[in-house]
């Protein structure tokens, strides 16, 4: 979060859950992978938008919060699987007492954080709680 | 009610004979409610009077994590997942704003590449008070209109800031909405018939650069500020397409408050029913840019196939945007598709004033 050109570079998969695939066996990887693990040499990776659901595998509630996120304190970070299989880590928005392991959320496009009032304001993606 | 065809619509369009429109159209409202009693409660005012005198009962505040880029965004890709577009046919993304989160640097770049409409394509923020988001939307007409761009997306979205005890507290709300402009005769789930502005240099309410909240001339601006300009500028539309109140369906006109557009609905001859699907500043405040097209894009997830809508915005400074829009067949295809402005009005979670000045960043850290 600190360094505006390491945010910068990877803009486009924090807003859109930009990722890759792989044709040969069918895994999903977040974030891209330009490269597939199983198949080695013999894998063919294509461009995959993720669709942007799926539950919640574990979390925790921050309590105190990192430079930039204070205001947002208290809040839930979890280990999300996504519905095309990967994981990955993100906060969830709403009430920290109402989370569960196996929740279902979707994805939305939030502030991230900012770099105090003259820095960058860091946008991205978060989940919330799918029902509702 | 007279309906108008195809053909009769063809001869009445702002271009020569082209049929420009909106495509697509996508709201979003933060869940987060304040009641007006829990408002007036902390400064000691009188709830039923307030609420008697504004037609307002509650009002939308963003979540921490929401500004005006944010809200852009959801309305973006509601609007992008009604119409199922492909982002790179977007040649202009324009969004108008009174609250953009950044000075320089523009909402608009942050929301195309939120919706993958990037890179070939112009971009830029709008502001013009209230109105900024239907300025956005003409300027996407000239420019689908002249056949410079194939489709351009307008938005209008606030996260509005009333000073602590001012007036302005009662209402000042966040959301927004986007449209798609088009002119491919198929694609379009509304045609813009035809657009008229009225324009003047008013001093009615005005933010200085690198103030938080906004000033304004106090009770009495309504009728050199909103009356005059919204009359003027509806009645001039009337008048350069040859319609009556009566040829419409539904109307639509900026709600700062309940009371103003039941007010100037009545004087310019147009009925409650009319305006009822649009009104919905009672449940969720003043949008801000986003409230013209928030009450346009509550009638479109309602009305029928030839219905007929009139809308005016208006903006502070001042001036006022009026459009005549006709339903199309397409609006039963696509408005399923993303949530309604009456699904995002359920649901609120409401919080008091505590957790609202958190909100809203009234409590300043550090
Ligand atoms: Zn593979």
């Amino acid at each position: 979060m600190s360094s505006v050109p390491r945010f910068w570079r990877n803009l486009a998969s924090r807003y859109n859950l930009e990722g890759t695939h792989c044709k040969e066996c069918g895994n999903y990887f977040y974030p891209p992978r330009n490269f597939c693990v199983n198949c080695r040499r013999s894998g063919q990776i294509e461009h995959y938008k993720f669709k942007g659901t799926g539950e919640i595998v574990t979390y925790t509630i921050i309590r105190t919060a990192a430079e930039g996120f204070e205001r947002q304190a208290p809040y839930t970070l979890a280990i999300i699987k996504l519905d095309e299989g990967s994981i990955m880590t993100a906060q969830i928005v709403g009430d920290p007492e109402k989370m569960y392991i196996g929740m279902r959320v979707r994805s939305v496009f939030r502030k991230l954080g900012e770099g105090g009032e003259r820095g960058m304001i860091y946008y991205g993606t978060k989940f919330v709680p799918a029902e509702t | 009610m007279k309906r108008l065809g195809t053909d009769a619509l063809k001869q009445s369009k702002t271009g020569e004979n082209m049929t420009i429109g909106i495509v697509s159209y996508g709201a979003y409202i933060p869940r987060y409610r304040i009641k007006l009693e829990e408002i007036a409660r902390l400064w000691g005012d009188d709830a039923e009077a307030l609420k008697n005198g504004l037609m307002v009962d509650e009002k939308s505040v963003p979540d921490i994590d929401e500004d005006t880029a944010t809200i852009a965004v959801e309305a973006a890709r509601s609007a992008m997942a009604r119409s199922e577009i492909n982002p790179h046919r977007i040649g202009a993304v324009y969004t108008g704003s009174e609250s953009h989160p950044y000075a320089v640097k523009p909402t608009s770049t942050i929301v195309a590449q939120a919706i993958g409409a990037t890179p070939e394509m112009t971009a830029a923020d709008f502001e013009f008070a209230c109105k900024a988001g239907t300025a956005a939307v003409q300027a996407c007409m000239g420019l689908v209109g002249s056949q410079m761009i194939d489709l351009g997306m307008a938005i209008g979205a606030d996260v509005s800031q009333g000073a602590p005890s001012d007036a302005l507290e009662y209402t000042a709300a966040a959301g927004g909405v986007a449209c798609i402009i088009g002119r491919k005769e198929d694609e379009l789930a509304a045609i813009i018939e035809a657009t008229y502005s009225y324009t003047t240099d008013t001093p009615d309410f005005w933010r200085r650069e690198g103030m938080p909240y906004p000033e304004h001339g106090g009770r009495f601006t309504g009728e050199p500020g909103y009356f005059k300009h919204v009359i003027n500028g509806a009645k001039g539309l009337l008048k350069k397409l040859g319609t009556k109140p009566e040829d419409y369906d539904y109307a639509v006109f900026h709600q700062p408050n309940g009371k103003f557009p039941s007010k100037v609905a009545k004087m310019l001859g147009f009925t409650t029913p009319q305006i009822a699907p649009g009104l919905v500043v009672p449940k969720i405040g003043n949008t801000y840019s986003g409230s013209c097209l928030m009450g346009i894009a509550a009638t479109l997830d309602e009305a029928n196939p030839g219905d007929r809508i009139f809308a005016t915005a208006f903006g502070s400074g001042a001036g006022a945007d009026a459009f005549s829009i006709t339903v199309t067949d397409k609006i039963k295809e696509i408005r399923n598709r993303a949530p309604k402005v009456s699904e995002l009005i359920k649901n609120p979670i409401y919080i008091d004033y505590a957790r609202y000045a958190k909100h809203k960043g009234k409590i300043r850290l550090g």
